[in-house]
């Protein structure tokens, strides 16, 4: 049972999609979701557990040794991953049934979780998978489920949304089918550790630099890092809000852990960094990502616009980190990686509540949210200050990192500018909590105070992931010691 | 003297014609992946997009097809005289591709009758006219 564990991470979501179809009451179907998504939660802990312990495992799918059969292979890396995809999409899940009522009619909530479970699959699968084939194929469960759970969003535009991202999507993962292709067409094989050792042989070849810059745009596309992030923010402000929290804290992480796995371990860092101009090219679009995309945010109407769009500075705070191709550096993308989950699952599902109790989207609709849902805009407040990066947050412990990385470098003037970047996200931060907490309510509502807190099945989900923003920000060995671990590994440093 | 020359000029302009000759497949995966993504980008129309974004996933098929085709080689059938063999393998790797184009198109088409039925219409300009519409009108 315990070796099968690697395997048994995509294997229970997916064999729980086809039963959740077979079921369709929603209220069981949702607690079959819960059910496979806490046992990936479990495995994923037992996982980290033995890779911590016991050093990478690995899984030869159907017995087929490992460079022609597929193997699975879990390091610290693929292990941290894990962790936070299981526990964001359990926790996410426990606030979905309420939150997918009004948004959602009940003869297509079956749907929705299937579709919820095989994007669990693909992204679980990609991070467990150590096959560059098998990765794409997952990419693409997980890409093909998103684009119809985006299209589930009441909004017209969300049609429109899922559809863009669908083209830019399916550009990005055939990018990368023929990177890998070409990678195939040098080495004859597709096993990454097999990769990796005979790639080196034939690294001078035009065909491996093509590879390598194919998969590079087309894993930037999946990330949507600027500027191909267009996709990202109508897909998340028009797809149903318990999919902008899920995505938001999942989606593209796992591009940025495809980024991190072909540059460090398949292509090699020296390959990596010395084919293209790596690090010059990812620190320019990481910072214009911060700067744009913050001032962007602070122009938005739609909260949840306002959001996505920081969404897309976040990333660029990850991939300045991997930029800076240090330990410190990539120890600081990991920790963001986890603690970003972590504030936007929180933001995106506070904002869910209040969408499920008033129907607010617009920001002129926030005002004076305080007095009606204080607990909701405290959490939202909470998350707010873990996003901007104050003391005692999660948003603190990663960017405190990044800075020491840059400064470690000797990149002073980068830092600078991350503070300053900082800064907008104190803007559009704090014109959400204005005007829920410093405006009057809107006059044409009903004053009725007693029930316009969101219910507690919605309110106790927003409040775990708030807690463990402040826990986190507090008690960092847990995201520190395995993300130092985990960049430890990928740079050779430790095995 | 001069009739040297010009043998020399064919000679070159033959082996070039060969090299590219042979290359064949490559340059049908070239322009068929450039024509898809030229589709993509400059039609309005969503199912024109679809189509380019088609022929661009196809010409990713006859890549890896090309690829494994093996000099002399036969179809990977045993038999005790055949000696060589073309490698199987893309060829099982890409009907998984083409199984996933196939999904990934008949969503989009999906997606773009219920586009149809939402918006009433199909062409991007139009779409955009009335989502900025809709933006503005409930912002304020």
């Amino acid at each position: 049972m315990l070796s099968h564990l690697p395997v048994l991470q995509v294997i229970v979501p997916l064999m729980a999609a086809p039963l959740c179809l077979l079921i369709a009451k929603p209220k069981w179907v949702w607690l079959l979701a819960i059910t496979a998504s806490g046992l990936t939660f479990v495995l994923s802990c037992l996982l980290l557990q033995q890779v911590v312990a016991a050093g990478p495992l690995t899984y030869e799918l159907g017995g087929w040794e490992a460079p022609w059969g597929i193997e699975y292979r879990i390091d610290y890396l693929n292990a941290f991953l894990l962790l936070i995809i299981s526990a964001i999409s359990t926790v996410v899940l426990f606030a979905a049934h309420t939150a997918i009522e009004k948004e959602i009619p009940s003869k297509r909530q079956t749907f929705f979780y299937v579709l919820y479970l095989l994007s669990l699959v693909g992204m679980l699968g990609i991070v467990s998978t150590g096959d560059a084939f098998n990765l794409f194929v997952f990419l693409e469960i997980s890409s093909l489920s998103s684009y119809g759970l985006i299209a589930l969003g009441k909004d017209r535009r969300a049609l429109w949304a899922a559809y863009q991202y669908l083209i830019m999507g399916t550009i990005g993962a055939t990018f990368i089918l023929i990177g890998i292709g070409l990678m195939y067409q040098m080495t004859g094989t597709l096993n990454m550790e097999d990769l990796s050792m005979r790639l080196p042989e034939v690294a001078q070849t035009r065909s491996v630099f093509t590879a390598f810059a194919f998969i590079i745009v087309g894993v930037c596309l999946k990330l949507a890092l600027f500027p191909l992030h267009l996709w990202l923010p109508n897909a998340y402000a028009y797809a149903p809000s318990i999919v902008t929290a899920y995505f938001s804290a999942t989606a593209t992480k796992v591009a940025i852990y495809v980024l991190i796995r072909f540059t460090f371990s398949v292509f090699g860092l020296s390959f990596s960094f010395t084919a293209l101009p790596l690090q010059m090219i990812f620190l320019v679009l990481g910072l214009s990502g911060i700067f744009m995309a913050s001032i962007a945010a602070i122009y938005q109407q739609n909260v949840k616009h306002i959001f996505a769009y920081s969404s897309i500075a976040h990333i660029g705070y990850m991939i300045i980190g991997y930029s800076i191709s240090t330990v410190a550096g990539l120890t600081a993308t990991l920790l963001h990686v986890f603690n970003h989950a972590l504030m936007k699952s929180a933001l995106f599902l506070a904002l869910a509540a209040v969408i499920y109790r008033t129907g607010a989207v617009y920001l002129y609709q926030f005002q004076g949210l305080s007095q009606k849902m204080p607990l909701t805009m405290a959490a939202i407040v909470l998350a707010g200050l873990s996003l901007i990066g104050a003391p005692l947050t999660v948003g603190f412990v990663s960017k405190w990192y990044l800075l020491i990385a840059l400064i470690e470098r000797g990149w002073w003037p980068v830092a600078v500018l991350i503070l300053l970047g900082n800064l907008l996200t104190v803007v559009y931060v704090w014109r959400v909590i204005e005007m829920a907490y410093f405006r009057p309510p809107l006059r044409q509502q009903p004053v009725d105070h007693s029930k316009q807190e969101a219910p507690y099945s919605l309110l106790l989900p927003v409040w775990i992931l708030v807690a463990a923003n402040i826990y986190f920000g507090i008690d960092t060995r847990l995201s520190i010691q395995v993300a130092e671990l985990a960049a430890q590994s990928l740079f050779g440093v430790r095995q | 003297m001069v009739v040297n020359k010009l043998g020399v000029a064919m000679d070159i302009l033959m082996s070039a014609g060969l090299r590219i000759a042979g290359f064949y497949n490559y340059w049908v995966v070239i322009s068929l992946m450039m024509t898809g993504f030229y589709i993509v980008i400059s039609h309005g129309n969503l199912i024109k997009k679809i189509i380019g974004l088609s022929i661009f996933q196809t010409s990713v098929f006859i890549f890896y097809i090309s690829m494994a085709n093996v000099e002399g080689g036969s179809a990977p059938i045993l038999n005790s005289e055949i000696v060589q063999y073309s490698n199987p393998l893309p060829h099982v790797l890409i009907l998984t591709a083409i199984v996933v184009a196939i999904a990934t198109t008949a969503l989009a088409l999906a997606l773009v009758v219920r586009i149809k039925e939402a918006f009433g219409s199909v062409e991007e300009e139009e779409i955009q006219a009335l989502v900025e519409k809709n933006k503005d009108a409930k912002a304020c």
